[in-house]
């Protein structure tokens, strides 16, 4: 094992030469480059025995991707983002062709406005693309992920391929220690990759992705691949298992942080849960009994595990990073689905939208949703989604306008 | 390769490795010539599709293919050919399979995607040096929606979308030009019409490695609306009016396989063909029937002897 600093870029390079990728199908997105750009480095100087290739778009990258992948071989790619979108056709095909491979998500906001910075919107636009999805909040678990999410995909009982999602710039640009486990610890949990019947032979045709007529059989392909990413439920519980067993690291389908006796949990995905653990902390320091929940597999979502841990809580702030618009949060509205129905839930669960576009969201705007959270409680009744901004930022954007406003007049006095 | 195996109509194979039964329209001049062109090729073939009439070749549990096949989607076949044959040179090069599990790469895909969606995905292709082959059946529209225009159909022809006097207003994209100008190892025009000059271009383009592309003026009873018997009679008087020039281009040079001598005059070919009625009925459009022939004319300029 060496232990190195490294970006989440970096711990995402390192997991696909672990993994020991035969195929990368590439192409260049901030703030992705840098998983690419890495690898591609070991291959020019012999150090990854892996093939890359660069298409012309992301949605050629995905195509690449899934065919290699249902030609037999181990596939590895990244994006993020916009190229996540245009590639979105292809991501709902090649998991129909349930042929696996690991793609590494950068999430980061979606036009328009054009932005560089993270939320995500774009995984979430992938969440019925039939993708299993794996949310990271820190370096090492991207590295310790890319690892599950092989194991997870290429399982006979599952045959999917897996999004390891990973923060823009808080996680892809941010330089932690990780821990790099050695080829031998790496390739004895998770061993050489075996098609089995998923390739293209020429002592065995096969044709795949082929057309359907009618409802009968499209609806049978695609409840054997809903009934497949269930079967990942259990699947990954036996992964976990073993990845403990192997690198000491437990990396449970939901993290649960000091929620023992919590009245109420915050909820949440991705690296922004670290700044709720850090509000945790504060808040239990205050006398507040608050925990949070973190989903590390959103696809499949673990909703018995989250009734377990949700239930006879008092009240739950869900925390989306994505909104919907015209509807509000996505992890809120599954969270909702979760519950509903079942005795002993917290009849409380209000939404906040924040961290959209990089916006940062500060300990104090944690101790402000628990209060919110606290009075919906005492009320019995949750207030509409909150979207989370503050005066400082109203009065920027102010400005900003004011600045846009002045240039507008300025212009149309010329003659 | 030096020599040609198919000299006589007698040479062409005898057996046919294409399944009957295919859904596709009674006297598709496609299949016409994806019948032939799988002939020459052999069944250690792997056909990555993308969306267009040739996708209901195979349909769940049926195939009339020996070999293998994926469909992709619109855009990205020859992106799928890539992963495939990257991932096949993966297997060899780590000696997981021998060389007689290799599969020749074909992209099948009409016109609307190899003139239009595809056009990215085959030029970057083609500039990556894919050792593939490229199929493309153009019956001029997107035919199995109900034939609107697409980027290859000629100017004139009456399409589901284009009803007016006038036809389509636009011109046929000229993709060999386009596919040449890349400088790929090989491009040839075809037509199922011609049997021995379709099989000596498929039997040049399999020896060869790199990016090879075909374009085959596929006939289609249906969109161009004429009777399903009439394809290869149409498709003869494509070539022979000089509407559909039989060529192909290697090493920088572009060759015409067949120089129609005396060539017919276009309304030849375009009055069998229901979608250029508009041009006699109820009155001869003469200045659009001169126009089209004086395109013709300008394209043969300086190429016939």
């Amino acid at each position: 094992m060496m232990r190195k600093l490294l970006t989440g870029n970096g711990a995402a390079a390192w997991s696909a030469r672990l993994a020991r990728a035969d195929y990368i199908p590439a192409f260049p997105i901030t703030p992705q480059t840098e998983i690419v750009e890495t690898l591609g480095n070991w291959i020019d100087n012999e150090q990854l025995p892996a093939r890359m290739v660069t298409l012309e778009s992301e949605h050629s990258m995905i195509t690449a991707a899934g065919a290699a992948a249902a030609t037999g071989v181990r596939v590895f790619s990244a994006t993020s983002s916009q190229g996540l979108l245009y590639a979105m056709e292809m991501l709902y095909t090649v998991a129909g062709w349930r042929a696996p491979f690991v793609l590494v998500n950068v999430s980061r906001g979606l036009a328009a406005p054009i932005t560089l910075e993270p939320d995500h919107n774009d995984i979430m636009a992938a969440r019925d693309s039939g993708f299993l999805q794996i949310h990271c909040a820190d370096c090492q678990e991207v590295l310790d992920s890319v690892l599950m999410a092989y194991r997870l995909g290429e399982d006979e009982r599952v045959r999917l391929p897996v999004m390891v999602n990973q923060d823009g710039f808080y996680l892809s640009f941010t330089r932690e220690p990780v821990d790099i486990p050695d080829p031998g610890a790496a390739a004895r949990f998770l061993p050489d990759y075996d098609p089995e019947n998923i390739r293209f032979r020429a002592s065995a045709p096969v044709s795949q992705a082929v057309a359907v007529l009618g409802g009968a059989p499209y609806s049978y392909f695609r409840y054997e691949s809903h009934l497949a990413a269930r079967q990942a439920l259990e699947v990954y519980d036996e992964v976990a298992a073993d990845f403990e067993a192997e690198f000491g690291r437990k990396r449970e389908a939901l993290e649960a942080y000091r929620t023992e006796d919590a009245e109420y949990l915050f909820v949440q995905l991705g690296s922004f849960a670290t700044k709720a653990r850090e509000a945790v902390d504060r808040l239990r320091e205050a006398g507040w009994a608050v925990g949070l929940l973190r989903p590390r597999l959103f696809r499949p979502l673990p909703e018995e595990k989250i009734r377990q841990a949700l239930a006879g809580r008092k009240g739950v702030a869900v925390i989306d990073q994505n909104l919907s618009p015209g509807r509000g949060g996505v992890l809120h509205a599954e969270l909702a689905s979760v519950l509903f129905g079942h005795a002993d839930m917290p009849s409380i669960l209000v939404s906040f939208i924040g961290g959209l576009g990089g916006r940062d969201i500060s300990t104090e705007e944690f101790f402000e949703m628990a209060r919110v959270t606290r009075r919906a409680v005492e009320d019995g009744k949750a207030p509409p989604p909150r979207l989370l901004y503050t005066e400082t930022e109203l009065r920027e954007v102010r400005k900003l306008q004011a600045i846009a406003n002045a240039e507008r007049a300025d212009l149309e006095k010329k003659p | 390769m030096t020599e040609t195996l198919f000299k006589h109509m007698r040479d062409l194979p005898s057996s046919h490795l294409l399944g009957t039964g295919t859904p596709t329209c009674a006297g598709c001049g496609g299949l016409q010539a994806l019948h032939q062109i799988y002939d020459v090729f052999g069944g250690k073939t792997v056909f990555v599709n993308a969306a267009g009439c040739m996708t209901l070749l195979s349909v769940y549990p049926f195939t009339p293919f020996r070999g293998s096949w994926l469909y992709t989607a619109m855009a990205c076949a020859p992106a799928g050919a890539q992963g495939i044959r990257d991932a096949l040179d993966i297997l060899l090069e780590k000696g997981q399979i021998s060389a007689d599990e290799d599969l020749q790469t074909v992209v099948l895909t009409g016109d609307g995607a190899a003139y239009g969606m595809g056009l990215s995905a085959t030029s970057s292709a083609i500039e990556r040096g894919l050792d593939f082959i490229y199929l493309c059946y153009d019956n001029e529209g997107y035919g199995n929606t109900g034939q609107q225009y697409s980027e290859a159909t000629p100017h004139a022809a009456r399409t589901s979308t284009s009803k007016g006097p006038q036809g389509y207003p636009g011109n046929k994209k000229d993709l060999f030009s386009i596919w040449a100008a890349h400088k790929p190892r090989y491009v040839a025009t075809v037509i199922g019409a011609e049997p021995l000059d379709l099989a000596r271009k498929i039997e040049k383009a399999r020896e060869m490695p790199g990016p090879r592309l075909i374009i085959a003026l596929s006939p289609c009873p249906t969109g161009w609306d004429f009777s399903p018997d009439a394809t290869t009679d149409i498709g003869r008087l494509a070539v022979r009016t000089g509407i559909w020039p039989l060529k192909e281009y290697e090493n920088g040079k572009v060759v015409h396989t067949r120089i129609p001598r005396k060539r017919l005059p276009v309304e030849d070919y375009l009055k069998r063909q229901g979608r250029f009625s508009h041009l006699f009925e109820p009155v001869r459009k003469e200045a659009l029937l001169a126009e089209i022939q004086g395109r013709v004319d300008a394209y043969w300029e300086g190429i016939e002897g």
